[in-house]
């Protein structure tokens, strides 16, 4: 089983969006996958038209009271499943901060499902936390989405020596270009620039296209509406990149 | 305590899980993610109008419902002719949906790999199949076999998602009728989505109200199969006949034949359609059980009987020899162009093999189309009817037979495996052999008078024993045909150099096995000769008080 996270300290990057998109080509592509939306905003969990509840809450699923299996549900898609948000997803660092080993908590929830699922996303809430701890310690790969602006590549390199500092198995990191306005000359630099200079920013980048907002309106995976448009052609670039990357 | 939440948890899970067991309603588990859940089938009895029609207006008045389109659908289920997947679990489909074709690999206990197809609906050997998951899962279990067509089904499928406020599917739901190929009546079948059992028991309580459909547990393939007349591991290579112990023996010995017969025709289409080596390998078995019965019971048939059929058979045999032999150098050839590496030089043995395949086939070809055949199985089977029809009350019963054929059998073979020293010939060896074959028959014909454990460990000895000589045998057979292949071959072509060598190394490859099992021959007879095993031969009946 591999896992995957999309994750950045900043909202509103594209991580629910990439979650979304790279989970369903997983399970298209034959792989049983399941995404766990971590974010009490629950904005993936909306997108595959779940209700955003877990019964007895982060708290329940964190202490083991209720196994993780117990509270997924299928999506519309063969292959693929959901782990819900739920609001009280919020308190989860409590939760977290009280069990033993509390930063490989969530490693330790996923592992009884490593023989029914070969891919797991987790699609994090922006902060840095300890439930971001927990999934750099759960993680196989860490996709990182960036703004193209120097403040955002500054972000990813804090986030690069902290993974660096942990002890233990750390995650590859993948950074992409998220957002990406091919009207802003800032954005086209970077772009072009910074995949050539650094091996841990993937060459593919992530338009700012309103195709991609439609998934919010349509509630679905921009591949099952828009599967020959640039922006799912990208994500597609991007999860054969995040497999080839991923031992 | 429990967390009341908790609970509700709980008996949700066994909601999904269950639904089927409280309901009577049979459901095929299926894997959806990472649990496996209950799919509900239902079937028409009788003429049901329109399906898809009473289906979803049954449903309509607790769901939204997404209908589909409807499209043709084609099944093709593969087995081998000995139903080897059946045996293993799965069943193997051949699916065209709407214009697509696939694979698709699939058991009770919720496994599903589907694959690409190659477009044909007959793949032949399961190493046709293309690499893959369906592949490696089939390859060990298939072997030599080929995967053929079993049964089919072309009908019209239609789906129908159920889906809740916020659009989200909770239930699915397909109709298939409209069946051309196979007479199969209307089938509904209800998947539920992970997570959403209540709406799942919700709709198959709604179905189960649609006049005309009743839950079923019988698969679309045992349908399909039943349709046909047939049912799945219809045909097995085994002589599973269970005898009593009281009846006469010839009475016993005749039902034994004729099920060995019946197994000898079950393969005869299969050989003149050259499906794969095994048909003709079964039928060879079929003509060495009735031989050893011949030779070793034979004499409680009608006076004549037996000398009459040995002679017809004999010939059978020796009509089928040529073709399985030059199969088994193929095979053993491939498995040594595989481990050699000698590949590129042996394809010339190899072609040349192909081709005297291919020239014996026509004259085994001609034998089994022959007046000769037809008679020989024609007149068998009429005489062993008779036999059940006309016999004696005061001829020894069918244990008694068992016991004293198989004790003989069995000292015969201690006393001639005794007399085998390092100093004798290979022939020695081939004629003791032939005994342990003729005992096995012998067992199992009789099985079903056995103690099953006493059975078994006999069996185990034996076939222990019969390996090795087998091993011995083979190697030497195949050894003297490279020599006489490798002349035959220079009389009719000229044969490169490398060929040659390669052969050569074939042959020594050959005589080291033999080596080796003669060296292991002596140890595995001294424990067949054993106190031990004699005393499970003596054993072997059942007790009249069990």
């Amino acid at each position: 089983m591999k896992v995957f996270a999309t994750y950045n300290i900043k909202g509103g990057v594209g991580k629910t969006s990439t979650a979304v998109n790279l989970a369903y080509l997983a399970a298209r592509d034959g792989q049983r996958t399941l995404l766990w939306d971590l974010d009490p905003q629950g904005a993936a969990t909306f997108l595959f038209r779940i209700r955003p509840r877990v019964k007895g809450g982060g708290k329940a699923l964190v202490q083991g009271r209720r196994p993780l299996e117990d509270a997924i549900k299928g999506t519309d898609y063969d292959g693929l499943d959901l782990l819900p948000a739920d609001f009280t997803y919020r308190n989860m660092d409590l939760a977290l901060d009280a069990a033993k080993k509390p930063t490989r908590r969530i490693a330790r929830l996923l592992a009884p499902l490593a023989a029914d699922y070969d891919v797991v996303f987790l699609d994090c809430p922006p902060s840095m936390s300890l439930v971001s701890e927990n999934v750099l310690e759960a993680t196989n790969t860490l996709l990182v989405p960036l703004i193209p602006t120097t403040l955002s590549l500054r972000t990813f390199d804090q986030l690069t020596e902290f993974v660096a500092s942990l002890d233990g198995r750390r995650p590859a990191l993948l950074g992409f270009f998220s957002m990406v306005d091919g009207r802003k000359r800032l954005h086209r630099e970077i772009v072009e620039r910074l995949p050539t200079q650094r091996p841990d920013i993937a060459t593919t980048a992530i338009p700012a296209l309103s195709v991609v907002e439609q998934m919010a309106v349509r509630r679905a995976p921009l591949a099952t509406f828009a599967p020959r448009s640039p922006a799912c052609e990208r994500y597609e670039q991007l999860w054969a990149q995040a497999q080839q990357l991923t031992p | 305590m429990i967390d009341p939440e908790q609970k509700v948890a709980v008996a949700l899970t066994i909601d999904v899980y269950s639904a089927s067991h409280r309901s009577g309603s049979a459901g095929v588990k299926f894997r959806n993610g990472c649990g496996v859940l209950d799919r509900h089938e239902f079937v028409a009895q009788g003429e049901v109008p329109s399906p898809f029609a009473a289906v979803v207006s049954a449903l309509r008045s607790r769901f939204t419902i997404e209908e589909g389109a409807p499209r043709t659908v084609r099944r093709t289920w593969l087995d081998t002719f000995d139903w080897r997947v059946h045996r293993a679990g799965l069943t193997l489909e051949h699916l065209t949906d709407a214009g697509r074709t696939e694979l698709l690999l699939s058991s009770p206990s919720g496994l599903r790999i589907s694959g690409e197809s190659g477009g044909s609906t007959e793949p032949g050997r399961a190493d046709r199949l293309g690499a893959g998951p369906i592949s490696d899962r089939l390859a060990p279990i298939v072997g030599a076999r080929a995967l053929l067509a079993v049964a089919e089904s072309e009908g019209t499928l239609r789906d129908a998602r159920l889906t809740n406020q916020d659009g989200k599917t909770v239930v699915r739901i397909s109709v298939e009728d409209g069946f051309t190929a196979t007479a199969l009546a209307p089938r509904v079948t209800l998947t539920p989505v992970r997570g959403y059992g209540r709406e799942a028991k919700r709709a198959r309580r709604l179905l189960a109200s649609v006049p005309g459909f009743e839950p079923t547990s019988e698969s679309r393939l045992d349908a399909a199969l039943a349709a046909g007349g047939r049912h799945a591991g219809d045909y097995t290579g085994k002589v599973d006949i269970s005898l009593d112990g009281s009846a006469p023996a010839s009475v016993a010995l005749a039902a034994v034949l004729l099920r060995i017969l019946d197994m000898l025709e079950a393969n005869v289409d299969g050989v003149v359609r050259d499906l794969d080596t095994e048909f003709l390998h079964d039928l060879r078995i079929s003509v060495r059980r009735t031989r050893s019965g011949l030779t070793l019971a034979g004499d409680s048939l009608p006076v004549g009987l037996a000398a009459r059929f040995a002679v017809e058979f004999k010939w059978l045999g020796d009509l089928t020899t040529p073709v399985r032999d030059l199969d088994v150098y193929l095979s053993g050839l491939d498995a040594t162009i595989g481990e050699s590496g000698e590949g590129e030089a042996l394809q010339p043995f190899r072609r040349y093999l192909a081709r005297r395949r291919r020239a014996e086939r026509r004259r085994l070809l001609a034998g089994l189309r022959s007046r000769r055949f037809a008679t020989l199985t024609g007149d068998w089977r009429a005489a062993l009817l008779d036999v059940s029809d006309h016999s004696v009350t005061d001829e020894p019963t069918a244990a008694d037979l068992a016991a004293a054929r198989i004790t003989r059998g069995y000292r015969r073979i201690v006393k001639r495996g005794s007399a085998i020293t390092s100093a004798s010939p290979a022939e020695d060896l081939h004629a003791l052999r032939k005994r342990c074959k003729q005992l096995r028959y012998l067992m199992e014909y009789f099985a079903s008078l056995h103690d099953p454990g006493s059975h078994h460990k006999v069996i185990k000895e034996l076939k222990s024993l019969q390996d090795c000589l087998g091993r011995f045998q083979d190697s030497q057979i195949q050894r003297e045909a490279i020599t006489a292949l490798a002349d035959q071959m220079a009389v009719e072509q000229a044969v490169p150099a490398p060929t040659l060598l390669a052969m050569g190394k074939l042959s020594a490859g050959l005589e080291s096995r033999q080596r080796d099992a003669r060296g292991e021959f002596a140890g595995r007879f001294n424990r067949f000769a054993s106190a031990k095993t004699a005393r499970m031969i003596t054993a072997l009946p059942v007790r009249a008080a069990s």
